[in-house]
């Protein structure tokens, strides 16, 4: 069962209602509903107490650490998809016969590399949130 | 053409019905088996069984003020929400819900659409959460929606990378992305070919813990753990807004059970379904309504990690996990072949 490009335009159609849907839902309240707005009702929320400077202070550097190693590990999942695709057909093709084992072993070696990369990610303690 | 067209937006229509009133009775299921588990009766006063709770809740919603705090960036602040919800309504249009139908004299099948991507497409869709969630954290200017936003964003990368990993040995089942054929690939009307049984336990396992931190349910609900952050990152949010977060979440929790069905539980597939395809739609359903109530048992059953286990689960345990899925999958298909 082959899939045309046709039946991709549901992605515009489903965005245009979930906009719709949302947009109402933002502007509803805004028709609807009584707005007395006082200066202490819109002050940031803090257990009722007077808000102690701003919220945009520095934060962890873990965070930041974690962001960069995810995108590391998002593109080996990506690379690991087409190959994952693949690999069924590859294996009942007998024209790649001789070539399945190299298809199936320049993945592994790919992924231990990783393995390994992960191991330096723990000795490094990026993520030991405790220390 | 235009037939084409008048049925995708008869679907979407369906499905955007269907999927707001399930929304809206998830919430009710969940108020309800909490009550039960902590033997209290719940909400039960509106209509029979309290069955228009959730109506008479959006209506005082709508009604609510709509707060925007002072110091906050305004246009973020808005449309925080909108990202949130957007992809999660999005990514039901490929999902199959059942196998094809006769409905005045015309095929009909029980998915809007279909394309070879399918599964990229819903996992692409389900990282754009995360702006909602590290947006509204950060324009709402309150510490509490900060640290919520921040735990989060941190959080659901960690397991997505999990999630994108587990699915791998779906793939390397059925050699395709299109979620229609990932089901028709689990056929048989006893369930013996199903992905969880045939090859994949492990992948499953992994899945559905990942699955769980991905939609911020207990034991991974640290976003917006009420005891230390007050309600996380959206603690500002009032009124339509936070309906708008509430719905996201729970479509993400529908999606996350559908999800599940279909890569790993057979998809509509049961017994009968080549005789009376209807049937299919009820297997469906009820797989997923198994999912969301076990979802919502497990909120009720287990207490909250602590942000250093949590972390330290995602990358030393389940990460590794699904890497040694991957290599067990691909030997074991590499032998049989």
């Amino acid at each position: 069962m082959q899939s045309s490009t046709t039946n991709y335009l549901p992605i515009l159609l489903i965005f245009l209602a979930a906009t719709a849907l949302a947009s109402v839902l933002i502007l509803l309240p805004r028709l609807l509903a009584r707005s007395r707005p006082t200066e202490t009702k819109l002050q940031p929320y803090e257990c009722g107490v007077e808000p102690v400077g701003s919220a945009r202070e520095r934060q962890s550097v873990k965070f930041y650490l974690v962001a960069m190693i995810f995108l590391l590990f998002d593109i080996e999942a990506v690379f690991l998809i087409p190959w994952a695709v693949a690999f069924p057909h590859v294996l009942k093709d007998p024209a790649y016969s001789p070539l399945k084992y190299v298809f199936y072993g320049e993945m592994m070696v790919f992924m231990v590399v990783l393995l390994v990369g992960l191991l330096y990610i723990y000795r490094k303690g990026i993520i030991e949130w405790n220390r | 053409m235009t037939d084409l067209l008048l049925e995708w937006t008869i679907k979407i229509a369906v499905i955007l019905g269907a999927l707001l009133t399930a929304v809206a009775y998830a919430v009710l299921l969940e108020r309800r088996i909490m009550a039960f588990i902590q033997l209290r009766r719940g909400p039960n006063r509106v209509g029979p069984f309290g069955l228009l709770q959730p109506a008479a809740d959006g209506l005082k919603l709508i009604f609510k003020e709509d707060i925007i705090p002072s110091q906050a960036s305004k246009l973020l602040y808005v449309i925080a929400p909108t990202f949130l919800l957007i992809p999660s309504l999005m990514i039901f249009i490929v999902i199959p819900f059942g196998s094809e139908i006769v409905l005045f004299g015309r095929k009909i099948a029980l998915q809007v659409t279909h394309f070879d991507v399918g599964l990229l497409y819903v996992l692409a869709l389900g990282s754009v959460s995360v702006y909602g969630i590290a947006l509204a954290g950060w324009s709402s200017n309150n510490k509490y929606s900060l640290m919520g936003g921040l735990r989060a964003s941190a959080q659901m990368i960690s397991y997505e990378l999990a999630l994108g990993l587990s699915v791998i040995g779906i793939l390397i089942q059925s050699g395709s992305l299109d979620l229609v054929e990932i089901v028709r690939s689990q056929g048989g009307w006893n369930g013996l070919q199903w992905n969880v049984f045939v090859s994949q336990p492990l992948g499953f396992l992994i899945f559905f813990i990942a699955a769980l931190a991905e939609a911020n349910r207990t034991p991974f609900d640290l976003p917006e753990a009420d005891s230390e952050l007050v309600a996380g990152y959206h603690t500002e949010y009032s009124s339509m807004k936070f309906v708008m977060f509430q719905m996201g979440e729970y479509c993400n929790l529908i999606a996350a059970a559908a999800i599940s069905t279909t890569l790993f539980w057979g998809g509509w597939m049961g017994p009968g379904v080549e005789a009376y395809p209807a049937l299919s739609l009820v297997y469906f359903t009820a797989k997923v309504f198994v999912f969301v109530f076990v979802f919502i048992w497990i909120r009720f059953t287990l207490p909250r990690f602590r942000y250093d286990q949590l972390m330290r689960f995602g990358w030393r345990v389940l990460l590794p996990l699904a890497i040694l899925n991957i290599i067990i999958t691909a030997t074991v298909k590499l032998l049989v072949s």
